[in-house]
């Protein structure tokens, strides 16, 4: 959301040549493969269990916050991110078995007012613990340097880790969904879920486990760029948004679609608050707008 | 559910009903004489939240359409009252008022037009999205002060070319009575339009939108009409904050507000037209209490929130809003 939160506003000297370029490229690249994390869990839990959350912002601000702590207590971003993976887990867990399992069948309104009172207490629950103060993490210093790409130009180690991490797990992701017995049992889930209990299948576990996944994959993305953002009050706010503009270009519950959308969007914004600074706010709206106009199901959705 | 004869759902259904809303209108026009200064604000607050939850009661109560946009009509309104009238040029209501509920309405007319091409799950989200492009207009231009906001001119109270003039410490009265005569009117203006065709292919849109389709009813152009008239209402509010606090900042422009409205709705009942307004009574006095006895307001209404929706599955007034009809089958465990 902010210039300086994505490490853009001190390339802008250099924005107009072709190594400018090519930074924003990957840091487009970058910024759209952590809202496909983000993304990638809200249309798997809209897609499979029917719940809309809005504290899923929240979640990526838990993340950032679970690392800003671990790195100050232990000074290592390496026991921070398992921290957050495994963290997103068993919260995703918990939030699921105690919360949102009791909240699939109910109306629109109620899955709304119960993930704002989760917002409001997870935000609470920072201020108490943690204060209302910006924090910065320390990239790790064996990766606190530059790659030189081309003559003259060089990009952060770090970011190109993010960049790795992220193709990682979309990666496995992608496997799991497609590969896997439990993904065939997601997207029959998704689809059918009538079918998936005429199978005999606990409909229970699965709805656990892809909310588990979804929260962590939330958490991980706040701990990977904990260091690149800084840490801040209500940090997951303006990504929430944005990872629904996602969802909504993407298809809802498409994770394909997700990633090519969250890679869209992760451009279009990166590209206009680097050359366009004044409409960058409004062009990722406008691009919304015209994909309901065209396609109201996402550009990546089933045709209705 | 389904109304019986000539009765409409979200109206009294005797005339004790409707005897009790009066003694209450009463009450509340009396109460300035009893209460200090102090209190007499805190009621104008309230009466501008009532508002905002009474417009979002015709999309959420009357249509069955949850909105998180909502707010965003609310803040532009303000927002505009602070562009007619800065802070050395106020203006008299007459222009003020119809300017912020045009602006809101138009507003609410050209979001409605991309957000009601989706429901469900996507309606949700393309409001959001919609209302935060809002707030992001001015949070990040300088249009409206920017992220600190602005003082505005309060518009003077005026009709027919005679301003009514009062001296300091009897304004805030002044203001209450334009809140209170403002939410009467939208109450009884929301009450006959409910008994109208319009407001029973509303219902029928809430409770079955494929068989409105199906006898003939232009059901998009339905919702798109209610859509803007509760954009432009919001407006009404949004205005009515402009006048009682004389200040805009994107706060107001938040989704947040949508939020805190829809939970007012739910507080007060989805099943009636006056709910939302005890809802925002209610929630403007708890969060008065909670802020005399805690610095925590916000987790007191995280907490007050989360009580309501797990104690109270059915709401306070038991009658709810469908869920889509393709879940009456499955069993999700």
């Amino acid at each position: 959301m902010r210039n300086d939160a994505w490490g853009e506003g001190n390339l802008r000297p250099r924005l107009m040549t072709i190594s400018g370029l090519l930074a924003q490229c990957l840091n487009s690249l970058q910024y759209g493969l952590l809202l496909f994390l983000i993304s990638s869990g809200l249309t798997l839990i809209f897609g499979v269990l029917g719940v809309i959350n809005l504290a899923h912002g929240s979640l990526y601000m838990i993340g950032a916050y679970a690392t800003f702590v671990v790195v100050r207590a232990t000074g290592s971003l390496w026991i921070a991110l398992p921290v957050a993976m495994l963290g997103g887990i068993l919260l995703g867990g918990l939030l699921e078995r105690y919360l949102f399992r009791h909240f699939y069948k109910r109306e629109h309104l109620d899955q709304v007012l119960l993930t704002f009172a989760l917002i409001l207490l997870f935000e609470e629950s920072r201020s108490l613990l943690v204060g209302n103060d910006f924090y910065s993490v320390p990239i790790p210093t064996a990766l606190d340097f530059s790659i030189p790409i081309v003559e003259g130009f060089s990009y952060a180690a770090y970011r190109f880790v993010v960049i790795g991490v992220c193709l990682v797990l979309a990666a496995a992701l992608f496997v799991w969904i497609e590969r896997t017995k439990m993904g065939a049992i997601i997207r029959a889930a998704a689809e059918k879920p009538e079918m998936v209990d005429a199978l005999g299948i606990d409909p229970r576990r699965v709805h656990m486990t892809v909310f588990a996944v979804g929260t962590a994959l939330a958490l991980t993305a706040g701990a990977l760029n904990a260091p690149l953002s800084s840490v801040y009050p209500n940090m997951g706010d303006g990504l929430l948004i944005i990872s629904f503009v996602v969802v909504v270009i993407g298809g809802l519950g498409s994770i394909s679609g997700a990633f090519w959308s969250a890679l869209l969007i992760g451009t279009i914004d990166t590209m206009g608050k680097a050359y366009a600074p004044k409409l960058s706010g409004l062009a990722i709206y406008l691009l919304m707008a015209i994909v309901l106009l065209w396609r109201p199901t996402g550009l990546f959705g089933q045709r209705t | 559910m389904i109304d019986v004869g000539n009765q409409t759902r979200l109206l009294p259904h005797s005339t004790a009903g409707w005897l009790a809303l009066v003694a209450f209108a009463i009450f509340w026009a009396i109460l300035p004489w009893f209460v200090p200064l102090y209190y007499i604000e805190l009621g104008t607050s309230a009466m501008i939240a009532a508002m905002l939850a009474l417009s979002m009661q015709l999309l959420v109560g009357a249509t069955g359409l949850v909105s998180l946009g909502h707010g965003a009509f609310y803040g532009l309104a303000a927002y505009a009252v602070y562009l007619v009238s800065p802070e050395n040029a106020a203006q008299p209501i007459w222009i003020t008022l119809p300017i912020a509920m045009a602006v809101a309405g138009l507003a609410a007319l050209a979001v409605g037009m991309f957000s009601l091409r989706t429901s469900g799950f996507f309606f949700l989200m393309v409001t959001l999205a919609f209302g935060q492009m809002i707030f992001f207009v001015f949070h990040d231009t300088k249009l409206g002060g920017g992220t600190d906001g602005a003082y505005l001119g309060k518009p003077l109270i005026s009709a027919f070319g005679a301003t009514l003039d009062l001296p300091r410490r009897q304004k805030p009265i002044g203001i209450y009575y334009v809140a209170l005569i403002q939410l009467l009117s939208m109450y009884i203006g929301l009450a006959v339009l409910l008994r109208t065709l319009f407001g029973r292919a509303l219902e029928g849109i809430r409770v079955n939108e494929h068989r409105m389709r199906a006898v003939g009813f232009d059901t998009f152009k339905i919702k798109l009409t209610a859509f803007t008239l509760a954009g432009a209402l919001a407006g009404a509010a949004g205005h009515m904050w402009a006048l009682h606090r004389g200040f805009v900042n994107p706060e107001i422009v938040g989704w947040h507000q949508s939020a805190e409205a829809l939970l007012m709705i739910l507080l007060g009942g989805l099943g009636s037209l006056h709910g939302p307004i005890l809802g925002a009574l209610a929630l403007t006095g708890l969060s008065e209490v909670s802020q005399l006895l805690t610095e925590r307001k916000l987790l007191v209404e995280g907490l007050v929130i989360l009580a309501v929706v797990i104690l109270l599955p059915k709401g306070l007034a038991g009658i709810r809003v469908r869920k889509d009809h393709a879940a009456d089958g499955a069993d999700h465990g």
